[in-house]
């Protein structure tokens, strides 16, 4: 059997050692009802309240501010629709964000819109980054909120968010970040970053799938999510997932102290993979090069096709995703890369490999010596690369 | 994802793939915008497919339906050729996924428009025999 090497961890991660071992109790002995008031429900509750706790210190924020929910699609769309409900009551329907958010948050600013809200999505150029004098210009009297990503998803650059929340700030104007990429990931402090309010996801740092968190600023007043209990404070009902939330902040936890050794290393391996892949002709990297998360590779080879680029990955023991329209089920390449200005034909010839913790710079290697040839077999047999190629011969004898 | 073992083998080992020199009849169909370039060429003798190959840009299944085709009419009858439909293509393959039933449409097309140059380099109308090409701007995708 070939080796696996997993280079996909913008999709999730694996769970880690101490994170599983942290939860197995409570997926165990201690199973209680952490509203119950008797023995066993003390001990859950105990759970919960540590697992808040974790979390608050690892993004220095108060435990009061975080509130447990089942994913970062769902504090996206509680974090979005909820500010624009409070915007509304001041008679406030705009919202300003960027073309290239996840889809969590693009469909659910869809959906207000059709509601009546109007919706400004910056533009991000070429390198992938929002322009702060675009998001000044962007700014009305009726702006209910900004919600700006922290870490792209697909290219791994980095927004300006301390500065993005000092305009909102200025301007009175919420500001959410969907931090789903970054947290675990980048140091991430709530008071010096200045944000109201912010996404995450444990499956991301090495957590259990199921379960995210909105961090909300004291003195935010979210509409209740899910009616039905006094659970987080009241504004989203329904019992606690317990072993979730404390493998959730284990693995926070961990991440964290991890942080700072991983990411050098994982910065190299970056570096290292991008010069190697560079040399592959008409090939281009996706997004600026330093305002990037440590483990995001993206790239583009002309004349071939994402998917099969990936299929012939797998072949060779390699996960990894494309922003191709073949993988994203529609007719379409990413909205990210049409984002970045690329055109259809480039675009659908993409390739995100993602690392984590779990590589090695061997993985980089391997994937060094076995992606340029797939890429050469692929152009082979590619009308397009033909197409590439004679008009290129054609324009140098001009 | 989930391809059949069918599309996985002629994706890793596509037949009748590269380029041919002296083709009597070379089609081309989709756009790369579209993600998909097929082009086909084919040699004829006396009514006869005897010899075919294709290059591809496009994902497995479009590489896999191309490769699939190629075998389907090889060594058969242009009027054969040109009763190869899609179903068929992926019938041989066994299945594909939904979201490319098109890639098989493309495949069935571009054999099509192979014949209809054939035809076209004889002084011959390919329309009334082979009918429209469907290129991918027109092509059934539900």
């Amino acid at each position: 059997m070939i080796k696996r090497i997993y280079a996909d961890n913008a999709a999730t991660t694996k769970l880690s050692e101490r994170a599983l071992k942290a939860m197995t109790p409570y997926l165990t002995e201690i199973f209680g009802n952490a509203s119950s008031l008797y023995h066993e429900g003390i001990e859950s509750r105990k759970g919960v309240d540590k697992a808040r706790e974790t979390f608050a210190e690892c993004l220095n924020a108060q435990p009061n501010e975080i509130f447990f929910l089942s994913g970062g699609s769902e504090a996206d769309n509680w974090a979005i629709k909820g500010a624009a409900e409070l915007g509304a009551k001041k008679g406030k329907k705009h919202i300003i964000s960027s073309k290239f958010e996840h889809h969590a948050v693009l469909h659910t600013l869809e959906y207000l819109e059709k509601h009546g809200y109007e919706v400004t999505l910056l533009d991000v150029h070429e390198d992938g980054l929002v322009r702060l004098d675009e998001l000044e210009a962007a700014i009305r009297e009726d702006t209910a909120l900004i919600t700006i990503m922290y870490a792209n998803n697909e290219i791994g650059t980095i927004q300006p968010i301390k500065e993005i929340a000092e305009i909102a700030k200025k301007h009175k104007i919420i500001f959410h970040t969907d931090a789903v990429q970054a947290v675990g990931t980048v140091p991430i402090d709530v008071k010096e970053l200045g944000v109201d309010m912010l996404s995450l996801s444990a499956h991301k740092f090495h957590g259990p799938k199921g379960v995210g968190a909105l961090y909300v600023r004291k003195g935010i007043r979210l509409p209740n999510l899910i009616h039905g209990g006094a659970q987080e404070r009241g504004l989203r009902a329904g019992t606690e997932n317990l072993a979730g939330v404390v493998g959730a902040a284990e693995a926070l936890k961990e991440s964290c102290e991890v942080m700072e050794e991983r990411n050098e290393r994982l910065v190299k391996m970056r570096d290292k993979l991008i010069d190697g892949l560079l040399k592959i002709d008409r090939s281009r990297i996706n997004g600026d090069r330093t305002h990037r998360l440590p483990g995001n590779v993206n790239m583009c080879f002309q004349g071939i096709e994402g998917e099969s680029l990936l299929l012939s990955l797998d072949l060779k023991g390699v996960s990894a995703s494309s922003g191709s329209a073949c993988t994203s089920g529609s007719l379409d390449p990413s909205h990210v890369l049409l984002a970045i200005g690329l055109p259809h034909e480039i675009a659908h010839g993409s390739l995100r490999l993602t690392f984590s913790t779990e590589n090695t710079e061997e993985d980089i290697d391997y994937i060094l010596s076995v992606l340029p040839p797939i890429v050469e077999r692929l152009r082979k047999m590619s009308p397009l690369w033909e197409k590439i190629i004679k008009e290129e011969a054609a324009s140098q004898q001009k | 994802m989930a391809y059949s073992e069918k599309v996985m083998d002629h994706f890793a080992n596509p037949r009748n793939v590269g380029e041919m020199e002296n083709a009597d009849g070379i089609g081309e169909v989709g756009n790369p915008k579209c993600g998909d370039i097929m082009k086909m060429y084919i040699k004829v003798d006396d009514d006869v497919i005897t010899d075919v190959s294709f290059k591809t840009f496009g994902c497995g299944a479009a590489i896999a339906t191309s490769s699939m085709a190629t075998e389907l009419v090889k060594g058969h009858s242009i009027d054969d050729a040109l009763n190869l439909t899609n179903k068929a293509v992926m019938e041989a393959l066994d299945g594909l996924p939904p979201v490319k039933i098109h890639c098989s449409v493309l495949a069935e097309q571009a054999i099509k428009a192979a014949v209809s140059d054939y035809y076209k380099r004889q002084g011959i109308d390919p329309t009334p025999i082979v009918g429209e090409i469907h290129d991918c701007e027109e092509c059934p995708i539900e």
